[in-house]
């Protein structure tokens, strides 16, 4: 059993705070995705879960037990760095099997556990070459089998793909997902990508300036962002907001234009409250290339500014309420700039954060 | 005609441009070595001129090969380089290893670590020979200030002793080009194989041991190259502090090669043994090359 615990965990370089006292609770087998832009301090945190940086305050534990004062080498913990950190003087067997060696395996064990990891990814042929002799995506499978044959209790992901070009992260990002399938292990992830978070995620930590703004699964935190920062992160293109007024059941955005309190949010709001509706651009789509065209909704007649066809749909760059909002089309229909074409919200999906915190009216 | 001269004259420009260096080539490296090889095979006398044009063939290599003395100061030699690179392979790592971890006044450090290798080394020579020194050196007054001895411990009179200083002389002098060279070879290490093998279970003795001792050995073999060619002719500080006295006990081959070729004039037997002493640097060269070529191809990889 490996669940990890963070207890009010505290990071600071002198008097630079990075990490503000975060609590946090990963289920033994639980693949956790620590999400967020750089500098948010989700790097740190892994760092001090793997016990490569000391901590400031509060506790981690791995299984039950507090590790603050462990060393890395006592946790059982495998790691995966984004630059692969392979032994660069060691072939590919001796890269797998090194932990192994350090922990005093007998040969024959090594070569064994160091035989079936690399079966699991594919590096059978390539055991005896050097890194150096590796492409990218090579290197990351080797970097991905050191921390197998290990049997910890938990993988330390840093970033793992974000040296990869797109098509290969694609495919390895493939590979986690189906090697945590197999090798049933507590899992924390992290990266500043939000598909890398919602692909893989079990569950998805939001983290911003060294706090976590939103724990959840990912389709909690695509259809219930808690703030308007988890709206943008989460999701592309990024969810569009648009400041306005409540007045009675109607939003009153910038320009005048009213549109109805969605009636799940109802209750959440007061008259004259400031707030932003954040409405994704999968939520506004052209009359009849939309993805939903029952419930409560609005029509709208605007301008395309933009279009970006991508084939099946496209991206479109319009202005509503005097501000630039995405929008997107459903079809194969190319849409010219100067086009007015009368666009459905989606209100069922539309969100209220409160203007004055950024917090969703949920969550007040 | 006219156009075949043309083409003939720009064909012929490179060299035609090169020809100055290989003429300086040719004249400073290629006829001394020709002619040293010659006297070689000569009983070459400096005061008998003529003795140039006597061809004797192998005798002079025949003789040595069956001098012990030769031999003595050939295996001397040999453990001298062996000894003096490893202490100075030694103590440059530690030095490296102790500066990199300093955050404050390491510029200054280095700076620092690096005077011994501004002195000649027959500055050097004089100054261990006067520390030496039985009667008036600083090391026996000190030992017997501090009552260690009260004897007049003969540093460079007794032969391992004498051994001993000239050894500790030329490892003060050049440890520190190990040092530097280390220091850059840990400055270009990355992060993350260390960290790794942190996470891998290494305690810190083991991280040195498998991930940074073998990146630093390329570094190591490159000091190791230039120190063997170094060491191999290290003739001053041993002329200085004991000119391969006490009864040839330190004699290494280029004392005795000068002896030979200066004192007792056999300029041609002297030859015959620096040519010896030759391909034995270039052994010795060639021998921590290759190992460097060899700890250098996967460096590719060492993002």
């Amino acid at each position: 059993m490996a669940e990890i615990t963070l207890e009010k965990v505290v990071k600071k370089y002198g008097a630079v705070g990075v990490v503000h006292g975060i609590d946090l609770s990963i289920a033994h087998q639980e693949f956790v995705v620590l999400v967020g832009p750089s500098g948010c301090g989700k790097s740190t945190t892994l760092r001090m879960i793997a016990g490569l940086e000391d901590i400031t305050g509060g506790l981690v534990k791995i299984g039950g037990q507090v590790v603050n004062d462990l060393p890395p080498r006592k946790r059982n913990i495998s790691m995966v760095f984004q630059n692969y950190a392979l032994y660069p003087h060691m072939n590919v067997r001796d890269n797998l099997g090194f932990g192994l060696k350090i922990a005093g395996q007998s040969a024959p064990e090594i070569a064994k556990r160091v035989a079936e990891a690399a079966d699991i990814l594919g590096l059978a042929p390539l055991l005896d070459r050097t890194p150096a002799e590796l492409s990218g995506g090579q290197r990351q499978r080797v970097a991905m089998g050191r921390a197998i044959v290990r049997n910890p209790d938990a993988f330390l992901f840093d970033e793992p793909l974000s040296n990869l070009d797109a098509k290969l992260r694609g495919q390895m990002r493939a590979e986690i997902k189906k090697l945590h399938q197999k090798v049933k292990t507590t899992v924390v992830y992290v990266t500043h990508d939000q598909v890398e978070a919602m692909t893989l995620a079990d569950r998805i930590v939001v983290m911003k300036d060294g706090h976590i703004e939103q724990v959840g699964t990912p389709m909690e935190v695509f259809n219930h962002p808690l703030s308007t920062f988890v709206a943008t992160f989460i999701g592309s293109p990024p969810m569009n907001l648009l400041p306005g007024l409540i007045e009675g059941s109607t939003v009153r955005l910038a320009d005048g234009t009213g549109v109805p309190v969605p009636d799940r949010l109802k209750q959440f709001v007061r008259d004259g409250m400031a707030v932003q509706l954040g409405i994704r651009p999968d939520d506004i789509s052209p009359v009849g290339h939309g993805l939903s065209q029952d419930g409560p909704g609005a029509e709208v007649a605007l301008t395309v500014d933009l279009a970006e066809p991508l084939g099946m749909e496209s991206l479109i760059y319009t202005r509503l309420a005097g501000q630039e909002v995405q929008a997107k089309l459903y079809g194969p229909r190319i849409v010219q700039p100067g086009e007015v074409l009368t666009f459905r919200l989606a209100l069922d999906r539309a969100h209220l954060f409160d203007a004055a915190t950024g917090k969703s009216v949920r969550a007040q | 005609m006219i156009r075949a001269l043309t083409t003939r004259r720009t064909e012929m420009a490179p060299f035609l441009l090169l020809l100055p260096a290989i003429a300086t080539m040719l004249f400073v490296v290629a006829l001394p070595l020709v002619f040293s090889l010659w006297t070689s095979l000569t009983p070459y006398k400096l005061t008998k001129p003529d003795t140039l044009y006597d061809f004797i063939w192998f005798r002079n290599y025949i003789r040595i090969f069956a001098d012990w003395d030769f031999w003595e100061a050939f295996l001397r030699t040999i453990a001298f380089l062996t000894v003096a690179i490893n202490l100075e392979f030694a103590l440059g790592l530690g030095i490296a290893l102790l500066i990199n971890k300093i955050t404050w006044g390491q510029r200054g450090l280095r700076t620092i670590m690096m005077f011994p290798m501004m002195f000649s080394p027959i500055l050097v020579g004089f100054q261990f020979k006067f520390l030496f020194n039985d009667h008036i050196g600083v090391v026996n007054n000190a030992l017997q200030s501090l009552g260690l001895t009260d004897q007049a411990i003969p540093w460079l009179v007794d032969a391992n002793l004498a051994m001993f200083s000239i050894t500790l002389a030329e490892v003060w002098m050049s440890t520190s080009v190990f040092a530097i060279l280390l220091l850059a070879g840990l400055f270009a290490m990355p992060r993350d194989p260390l960290e790794a093998a942190r996470v891998d279970g290494c305690n810190p003795w083991q991280v040195f041991r498998h991930i940074t001792l073998p990146f630093l050995m390329p570094f190591a073999y490159i000091a190791m190259a230039i120190r063997s060619l170094d060491v191999a002719r290290a003739y001053d500080l041993v002329a200085v502090m004991t000119d391969g006295g006490p009864a040839g006990r330190t004699e290494l081959l280029w004392t005795l090669i000068a002896r030979t070729g200066y004192d007792e004039a056999k300029m041609g037997q002297a030859n015959a043994m620096a040519y010896i002493s030759t391909i034995l640097s270039v052994l010795f060269t060639w021998h921590f090359y290759r190992k460097l070529v060899a700890a250098r191809r996967y460096m590719g990889g060492a993002e």
